[in-house]
């Protein structure tokens, strides 16, 4: 999933530059009017922890390799706009200290990972939850669902812009200059790996971090104003 | 801290640990080949993707220490210190970026 310099021709690596630039200024505007101090371990944490999941390759029958981001947890602890900056971060060290994922296709990968999952993955939660209460099994089955959706999402996604490379660069006498498999190659080849092996393991994690937080401080997930009731006064206070 | 965010930074302490079991994986990424790779697949190798692959020389390229011995035991200890480097920085600089913005 991390598109290797030369993979994507100009039009597609500038095209994607244009679009992340706004997309970053904006999330941090967000993060600054929005975060609160009590968020600030939780977001160093989730960076940290998106860069050591995808450490974790995983082989699949057929010879594929590939891993989970930990993205769609993040989108849904942190909200999107914090998912955004903290993939971003964890990207950008991949691609310059590792070489994991190249530097002119640093926009698109950060399209795909740390705007498609956060965003599809807390939206996803979000309407799959409705008004389910905060300690609800449907929940913690929305947030896995959504882990699923959000990667096989940026598969999608990734596989796109791969496919649509031998249409918009060839040389004269018909060669690829970059990616040279179509659409109906790549997009397929990204797809069923992750709907049938990473995606699954996105989901798990998804789960098992989001019914942690749930069962000991559900007060930490995005958007959740819990009303603690002060057992002395029985008056209620906001968390 | 909060009880709950210890408990996770443990359990990410234990992840770092555990990495070394990603190398086991054996296999290729579509679309992540190398240049060798793509010349076997086709037979040559697109001349845009053969310019630009070369764009940027990573210091710890693959989380491994260019040059070392390709020992397991090696591979093992070089993708811990690439784990520990990234959750250093990466945890490191948000908490200074947080920590300047966040509100009460």
């Amino acid at each position: 999933m991390h598109i290797p310099d030369g993979y994507l021709g100009p039009y597609t690596y500038i095209a994607m530059w244009i679009i992340m630039i706004p997309i970053w200024y904006y999330a941090g505007r967000k993060l600054s009017s929005e975060l609160k101090s009590r968020q600030v371990p939780l977001l160093a944490l989730a960076a940290a922890f998106s860069f050591v999941i995808m450490m974790f390759n995983l082989p699949l029958p057929g010879g594929s390799v590939g891993h989970a981001t930990g993205a769609a947890i993040i989108g849904i602890i942190l909200g999107p706009w914090a998912g955004v900056i903290a993939m971003t971060v964890a990207l950008a060290l991949q691609a310059l200290m590792f070489g994991d994922g190249g530097i002119w296709t640093f926009a698109a990968n950060c399209f795909n990972m740390a705007v498609v999952m956060p965003f599809s993955g807390y939206y996803i939660y979000k309407y799959i939850s409705g008004k389910a209460p905060l300690t609800s099994s449907r929940r913690a089955v929305s947030a896995a669902i959504a882990g699923y959706i959000s990667l096989v999402l940026a598969a999608a996604s990734t596989g796109f812009m791969f496919g649509i490379q031998p249409l918009l660069h060839q040389s004269a006498e018909g060669i690829p200059l970059y990616m040279p498999y179509g659409l109906n190659i790549a997009l397929p080849a990204m797809l069923l790996q992750h709907i049938f092996g990473y995606s699954i393991l996105e989901a798990v994690i998804t789960a098992l971090i989001f019914g942690y937080i749930q069962k000991t401080d559900a007060s930490l997930l995005y958007g959740e104003k819990i009303i603690a009731v002060d057992r002395n006064s029985g008056k209620s206070a906001p968390a | 801290m909060d009880k709950t965010v210890k408990n996770l930074a443990f359990g990410l302490l234990v992840l770092v640990v555990l990495t070394p079991l990603g190398l086991l994986a054996v296999g290729e990424t579509f679309g992540e080949w190398s240049n060798e790779e793509i010349m076997e697949k086709l037979g040559f190798v697109p001349p845009g993707l053969e310019s630009h692959s070369d764009s940027w020389s990573a210091p710890l390229p693959d989380y491994a220490l260019p040059g070392s011995e390709e020992s397991m035991t090696m591979s093992a200890a070089a993708y811990i210190l690439s784990a520990i480097i990234g959750v250093v920085i990466c945890a490191g600089l948000l908490y200074i970026i947080g920590k300047k913005v966040a509100k009460n």
